[in-house]
């Protein structure tokens, strides 16, 4: 038997049917249901008298529209409240589990999911969700999907999908004091580009990705789409065993040793062959911000904006130009010079336990610079927020002159009521630093939760590896 | 679904490398329940702004004008449609009257989404695509045709450029078909590959294996 790599055993197992033309009906396991990219695709069965497959591979929560302030008053925008009504309605309907928004449990869908145990490793899981890659970290295969095949998976349980192409990118030696996986992801995005991995479904091995803890290993997997991959993934190892073993929707006893058997064969064989092999040392990488409104315009926290001129390729060149427009940086500027008005530590890629300690760990006894209008602190879920407070973080956040939130994706994508006014700038730990995600004329610059940490208290970028702990 | 055979129309120019989904359709339009409708918010933090509370065209925007005005092919960048997973894009798009995208590359979900909604996809090389966006410039109310059954976008002036196309995408474009109502014609293979994962995989059925339950 030829060796293979962790995707080809994820794929293998879940083929139902293969089409003569090389399509193939793949089975999905566990779909995940938000109120955004959800409502269509129920009316669509509804229009169709048709059933939901498999009701028990669903789980649903609301989190896009979900205020982050207090949740006893309900949702004051109509439309954000239709949505949310709509989806508490649809489970209810079909007979869909749902954590709803006053439920301890309810959070950003792809934060959870790997809580409670519902994604486990082996399966494929789905959402309509670009990062439901983040689930990857797991050893699962996990990909966003749009509505029209939220529709087909609530149907079917499965999806028409062709193999993607596999790429290893392999990160060697270990990552240095103040460096976190949001920067080795944004230095891999930044080498490859935002298309390197169109057409590629990735997996991230050796010895720094092993020595990241779960947590760590869902934000490099959440950026993969970031670098054009649908999916990404990390095998299964010691450390994803420990981290499910109690979760709420694991396997207990007997059926738990059986699993923990199948899933230690989770991992690419030692001689399997990527489609694209990429190397990196952890050693090199520094934190990192982006400039400017795509995530591969980043660079180190010690460098420069990039100059447009010193680009050759005219399409670029005019892509930087643009990109520095909007942000309202000039060339050459140092990144440590960037002053912020908001900061923003949340989202999917950056709102769990590991993401808050570590930007608790550079606020304590420090205070917000004057200049820095608000800063935002979102868990990712109910229980991150349970076991924040019980950590006393909320208190250091608070006490910094940070707000401390209720969970949801707030002003990742600003869908609620958390948003850049125009011509704002943020140090965010999102995943985007599109033109207007974070508000129509808000400007991002993505960092890790200890960098955005160390920026709203000095009001500027600055090296979080110089920081002084107190 | 419209089904795509042939389509000849004016074709506008966005020429931007990696639009992204937020950039086709704002998240303040996602909290539709619907699927109609979102055609006038297309493009619309480029296409227009805010006056003294009214909304306004911002003319130079290439859907704000007159030679473009109606058109039903766009031409793109490399990476178009990189982003968030929102079908929202495909359906503002398609919503607004594009058939087809002309680009180097696009992003993979939005790719799957606009098989979903009856938009062809071309994929032209890196220099075809520099010397349309040239002739678009040159030549006011400029057409391209576009044949799917040939795999060809056809010039006015009779130049041709084949483009490659899955041949299971091309099939549903041209008929316009469902794919649930064709998934369910598998449906014993389906219930054959549950059959045999309960036993080999229990744990992945929730109704099937015991768990801590335990928040």
């Amino acid at each position: 038997m030829s060796a293979k790599t962790l995707y080809d055993k994820l794929w293998e197992s879940h083929v139902v049917h293969t089409e003569q033309d090389g399509g193939v009906l793949l089975y999905i396991d566990r779909q995940l249901l938000h109120e955004v990219t959800s409502p269509q695709a129920f009316s669509g069965l509804r229009a169709a008298g048709r059933k939901a497959w498999r009701i028990d591979a669903n789980i649903a929560t609301a989190d896009h529209n979900v205020p982050t302030t207090d949740r006893a008053a309900g949702i004051a925008d109509v439309t954000s409240r239709l949505q949310v009504d709509t989806l508490d309605q649809n489970c209810a309907e079909f007979g869909i589990e749902e954590f709803g928004m006053h439920d301890k449990r309810q959070g950003i869908v792809h934060v959870i999911a790997p809580e409670q145990g519902l994604t486990l490793p082996g399966m494929t899981v789905v959402c309509g969700d670009s990062h439901t890659a983040t689930h990857g970290a797991l050893g699962a295969l996990a990909f966003g999907i749009g509505t029209t095949e939220v529709e087909h998976v609530l149907a079917t349980q499965c999806l028409w999908a062709r193999k993607s192409k596999s790429m290893c990118i392999w990160v060697g030696g270990e990552l240095g004091n103040g460096v976190t996986a949001k920067d080795l992801v944004l230095a891999i995005i930044g080498r490859i580009g935002t298309a390197g991995g169109t057409g590629y479904a990735i997996e991230f091995a050796g010895p720094a990705v092993q020595a990241l803890s779960v947590e760590g290993r869902m934000t490099l997997c959440n950026m993969a789409i970031e670098a054009g991959a649908r999916s990404g993934m990390v095998g299964v190892d010691a450390v994803t065993i420990d981290y499910l073993r109690g979760r709420p929707y694991a396997p207990v006893g007997k059926v738990w040793d059986q699993a923990v058997a199948v899933w230690g064969e989770l991992h690419s064989d030692p001689d399997a062959q990527f489609d694209a092999e990429i190397r990196l040392e952890a050693t090199d990488v520094a934190p990192q911000v982006t400039w400017g409104t795509s995530p591969e315009m980043v660079v180190d926290i010690s460098a420069h904006v990039p100059d447009p001129a010193l680009e050759k390729d005219p399409v670029r060149r005019k892509g930087w130009s643009d990109a520095l427009a909007y942000m309202d940086l000039a060339a050459a500027t140092p990144i440590s010079s960037i002053a912020l008005d908001k900061v923003f530590i949340g989202s999917c890629t950056n709102a769990r336990i590991e993401d808050l300690r570590a930007a608790a760990a550079v606020a304590r006894g420090h205070h917000k610079a004057a200049s820095v209008k608000a800063v935002l602190v979102v868990p990712g879920s109910g229980l991150v927020k349970a076991q924040a407070e019980a950590e006393g973080l909320d208190r250091i956040f608070r006490d910094a002159g940070f707000e401390w939130r209720e969970p949801g994706c707030s002003m990742c994508l600003a869908m609620n009521a958390d948003r850049l006014e125009p011509g704002e700038r943020c140090a965010s730990t999102s995943n985007r630093n599109f033109e207007g995600r974070q508000g129509a004329g808000g400007r991002t610059h993505l960092v890790s939760p200890a960098m955005a940490a160390a920026a709203a208290i000095a009001g500027h970028f600055v090296d979080v590896r110089d920081w002084v702990v107190h | 679904m419209e089904a795509f055979t042939v389509v000849e129309a004016v074709v506008a120019p966005l020429d931007r490398p990696n639009v992204d989904t937020d950039a086709i359709i704002p998240k303040q339009f996602l909290k539709t329940i619907e699927r109609k409708g979102l055609g006038k918010h297309l493009f619309d933090a480029w296409r227009y702004l805010e006056r003294d509370g009214k909304q306004v065209n911002i003319p130079e925007f290439v859907l704000n004008q007159p030679a473009y005005a109606g058109a039903q092919i766009l031409l793109a960048r490399e990476n178009f449609g990189c982003g968030s997973s929102r079908e929202h894009a495909p359906w503002a798009l398609a919503d607004y009257g594009f058939r087809a995208v002309i680009a180097p590359s696009f992003a993979d979900i939005f790719a799957n989404n606009c098989v979903q909604n009856g938009i062809l996809l071309v994929r032209l090389p890196m220099d075809v695509v520099d010397h349309l966006f040239h002739e678009v410039a040159a030549n006011p109310g400029y057409r391209l045709r576009i044949d799917l059954p040939a795999q060809e976008v056809q010039t006015m002036g009779d130049s041709r450029y084949t483009f490659p196309m899955d041949a299971g995408h091309k099939h549903k474009l041209m008929h316009g078909l469902d794919d649930i109502q064709l998934t369910l014609q598998h449906e014993g293979a389906i219930r054959a590959y549950e059959t045999r994962r309960r036993q080999s995989a229990p744990w992945l059925f929730r109704d099937a294996s015991p768990r801590s339950g335990q928040i």
